[in-house]
C-alpha cells in the first residue's frame, strides 16, 4: 500500500480538526438553545470517518448514521451548507427540512445521514449495486454503529453484499454504547468483526483512534471492492465522549471511563506523530488549526443569518 | 391491440421499459428463471440475463432497500415483493427511507423506484397471504400508489411507474392476473391519477378499486335491470387520487358508494367518503355507503374466505339501501 503523502496526511488533520471545532461549536449552540430538535455528536470519534472518507474518491457514496456530522464533514460536505441546516434555516443543505440527522449532498455522494439506527445498510447495498451494475468501479462505505450490527437490516445487508460481491466497505463504529446500553448486554460476542466470517468477508478490528490504522484498513478494502473481490467489514474501536444525544445525562457510564478514552484523544495523537516524523512542525499545524477555526465561524455567522424557510414552503418537494 | 392477460400487460410493460431504458433493472425473490412467485416475470431473465433480472435472498428489507438506494444512486429499479403482506417486514426501508428521501434532502435525491406486490384475497392463502393494504401506503407522503384493475391499466400505469421520479407502490390483485383484456402493443403510458369511467350512469357512483371495480361492474348491470343507472368509477391510483373525476361523478349522480376489498375500517374508503362529504356534500341526496371486508383477519377456508371478500352483490345491497 502507498503510504499517504504530506498533503494527505494534513488534510487528514485538518478534517479531523474540522469536525472536532464544528462539534464543540455545536455543543455549546445547542446548550444556549439556538439548535432546535436533538443533535448527537461524534466528539471522540473523528479518526474514523476521517480515515475511511480520505480512502474513498469524490465519487464514490457513502451511507451515514444518526451521528453523520463527522461523516458528511469528512466526505467533503460544505460547512456553511451543514452548519445552516442544523439551524434550520431554508440555506441549509435541505432547506431545513431535514437537520441534523438528515444531511445529504448526492454532488459527493453523501447519501443521507439515517434517522433509523440500520436504516442505511440496504440502501449502501443498492447504492453499490449501481456501481457494479453500471461498472463503474465506485464503491459505497456504509458507516454504522455498534447497536446497528444487531439490525436485521444490517444482517441482510452483509449477506446480500457478499452474495453479490457488492463493493460496499462497511464501516463499523463501535463506540460501545447502543444509547445508554453497553455493548457487554447486548450482544455475545467481543468484535463485531467477528460476524463477517459468517458472510465469508474480511472482517478486521482496528484501533478506530488511530486516523493512519483507519485509513489503510479501508484503502485496502476500497482496493479488493473495485476489483470485483466484494464487501469488507471494518470494526473500528472507538468512543463518543457526549451521550447518545446532547442533555443525556450519561448515567450508565462512569467518569473514570470516559478520561481514559480523553486520554486517547485521536487528534492530539495523531499531530504528535505528524510532529515526531517530520510531516509538519507543530506551527504548520497550528496554523490549519486556525484556518479551520475561522471557516467554522464564517459558518455560523452564515447560518445566524440565514432565514428560517416560509411556512409556504412546507409543501414543497414531497414529489420530485 | 391484442387480448391479453393482467399478467401478460405487465409482463409486457416490465420488457419494453427494459428494452427503451438501459437502466432499468428487476429485483426480488424467485424473479429470475423461475420467473417469480406469480410467473409475473417470466421470460424476462432469458431475454436481459442476471444483471438486469436479480434473484435475491428471501429478505424483504434489502430488497426494497437496496431498491431505494440503487434508485437513489441513478438506476430505476422495478422491486417485487412475493405478496403485500412482507412489507411489514420491510416498511422502514419504504416508509422512512424511499418515500422520504426527496422532501427530508431537501428535493435533492430522486427515489425512481417501483415496489410490485401482489395483494387480495380469494386464492385460500390464509391471513399472511391475502390482505389489501393499500390505505397503509396512502398515509405516507411521498409514495404514489397504483391499483389497476384491467389489463391495458395494468400496462399503462407499469409503465409510468416506471418512468416516474418519485417511489411507486404497485398493487396487483392475485385474482385479476388471469383476467383478459385488450392491450395496447405499444408502450402508452397513462397518467398516474388519471381515474376512469368504467361504466356510464346517472342514478348511483361507485367509487371501486382494483378487483371490485369488476363486482361494481357486475352490480350495475343488476341495478340496471332494476332500471338503476350506476356509473362506476375507478380511480386507479389512490396518490394521487384523481378527486375530479370522483367529485364529476357525484355531482351528476348525487350519491356515492365505495367499494373495496380491504376491511373497511380505516380504508381507503374512508377518505374517498371523507373528500366528498367535505368538498361535495352539498350535492348528496343521500348518505354516503362503504363496502369493505369486515373487520377481520381473511380466513383460510373456503367458504368464510368466500364471506369475507365483499361482492357484487353487496354492492346492490348498498346502492339500494340508498333508497
Amino acid at each position: 500500500m502507498k503510504h499517504p503523502d504530506k498533503k494527505v496526511l494534513l488534510e487528514m488533520f485538518s478534517t479531523m480538526t474540522k469536525i472536532r471545532l464544528f462539534e464543540s461549536e455545536l455543543q455549546k449552540f445547542f446548550a444556549a438553545g439556538k439548535i432546535p430538535g436533538f443533535v448527537h455528536l461524534y466528539l471522540g470519534e473523528e479518526a474514523v470517518a476521517t480515515g475511511a472518507c480520505a480512502a474513498l474518491k469524490q465519487t464514490d457514496m457513502i451511507t451515514s448514521t444518526h451521528r453523520g456530522h463527522g461523516h458528511c464533514l469528512a466526505k467533503g460536505g460544505d460547512l456553511k451548507l451543514m452548519m445552516a441546516e442544523i439551524y434550520g434555516r431554508s440555506t441549509g443543505y435541505c432547506k431545513g427540512k431535514g437537520g441534523s440527522m438528515h444531511i445529504a449532498d448526492f454532488n459527493i455522494g453523501i447519501l443521507g445521514a439515517n434517522g433509523i439506527v440500520g436504516g442505511g445498510g440496504p440502501l449502501a447495498v443498492g447504492a453499490a449495486f449501481s456501481c457494479q451494475y453500471k461498472d463503474t468501479r465506485g464503491v459505497c462505505a456504509c458507516f454504522f454503529g455498534d447497536g446497528a450490527s444487531n439490525q436485521g437490516t444490517t444482517q441482510e445487508s452483509l449477506n446480500m453484499a457478499s452474495a453479490w460481491k457488492l463493493p460496499v466497505i462497511f464501516i463499523n463504529e463501535n463506540n460501545g454504547y447502543g444509547i445508554s446500553c453497553p455493548q457487554s448486554k447486548s450482544m455475545a460476542i467481543t468484535d463485531i468483526a467477528d460476524r463477517a466470517a459468517g458472510y465469508d468477508m474480511p472482517g478486521v478490528v482496528i484501533d478506530g483512534n488511530d486516523v493512519l490504522a483507519v485509513y489503510e484498513a479501508v484503502t485496502m478494502a476500497v482496493e479488493r471492492a473495485r476489483k470485483g473481490q466484494g464487501p469488507s467489514l471494518i470494526e473500528c474501536k472507538t468512543y463518543r465522549w457526549r451521550g447518545h444525544f446532547e442533555g443525556d445525562a450519561c448515567v450508565y457510564r462512569s467518569e473514570k471511563e470516559l478520561e481514559e478514552w480523553k486520554a486517547k484523544d485521536p487528534i492530539p495523537r495523531f499531530a504528535k506523530k505528524l510532529v515526531e516524523t517530520g510531516t509538519a512542525t507543530q506551527t504548520e499545524l497550528d496554523g490549519i488549526t486556525a484556518s479551520v477555526a475561522a471557516e467554522i465561524e464564517a459558518a455560523v455567522k452564515f447560518a445566524e443569518d440565514s432565514p428560517f424557510p416560509k411556512p409556504e414552503d412546507l409543501l414543497e418537494d414531497v414529489y420530485a | 391491440m391484442a387480448i391479453k392477460t393482467y399478467l401478460q400487460a405487465l409482463n409486457d410493460a416490465m420488457r419494453q421499459e427494459m428494452e427503451r431504458d438501459e437502466n432499468v433493472f428487476i429485483i426480488g425473490e424467485d424473479v429470475g428463471k423461475f420467473g417469480g412467485c406469480f410467473g409475473v416475470t417470466q421470460g424476462l431473465f432469458d431475454q436481459f440475463g442476471e444483471r438486469r433480472v436479480r434473484d435475491t435472498p428471501i429478505t424483504e428489507s434489502a430488497i426494497v432497500g437496496a431498491a431505494a438506494g440503487a434508485a437513489a444512486a441513478g438506476l430505476r429499479p422495478v422491486a417485487e415483493l412475493m405478496f403485500v403482506d412482507f412489507i411489514g417486514v420491510a416498511f422502514d426501508q419504504l416508509f422512512n427511507q424511499a418515500a422520504k428521501m426527496h422532501y427530508m434532502f431537501g428535493g435533492k435525491a430522486k427515489v425512481p423506484m417501483v415496489l410490485r406486490m401482489p395483494q387480495g384475497a380469494g386464492v385460500g392463502a390464509a391471513a399472511q397471504h391475502s390482505q389489501s393494504l393499500e390505505a397503509w401506503f396512502m398515509h405516507i407522503p411521498g409514495i404514489k400508489v397504483c391499483i389497476p384493475s384491467t389489463p391495458a391499466d395494468a400496462k399503462g400505469l407499469l409503465i409510468s411507474a416506471i418512468r416516474d421520479d418519485n417511489p411507486v407502490v404497485f398493487l396487483e390483485h392475485k385474482i385479476l392476473y388471469g383476467v383478459e383484456g385488450e392491450v395496447g402493443d405499444e408502450a402508452t403510458p397513462i397518467e398516474l391519477g388519471k381515474g376512469e369511467i368504467k361504466c356510464e350512469g346517472t342514478d348511483v357512483t361507485i367509487v371501486a378499486t382494483s378487483l371490485m371495480v369488476h363486482s361494481a361492474l357486475q352490480a350495475a348491470e343488476t341495478l340496471a335491470a332494476q332500471g338503476i343507472s350506476a356509473e362506476v368509477v375507478d380511480p386507479r391510483c389512490l396518490v394521487p387520487l384523481d378527486k375530479d373525476i370522483i367529485l364529476n361523478s357525484v355531482k351528476k349522480t348525487h350519491a356515492l358508494v365505495v367499494a373495496h376489498e380491504a376491511v373497511k375500517t380505516a380504508g381507503a374508503g374512508a377518505e374517498i367518503a371523507a373528500m366528498v362529504a367535505e368538498e361535495a356534500l352539498d350535492y348528496l341526496d343521500a348518505p354516503i355507503v362503504r363496502v369493505g371486508a369486515p373487520y377481520c383477519p381473511v380466513p383460510f377456508s373456503p367458504p368464510l374466505e368466500k364471506a369475507y371478500i365483499p361482492g357484487a352483490d353487496q354492492i346492490v345491497a348498498a346502492v339500494k339501501s340508498l333508497r
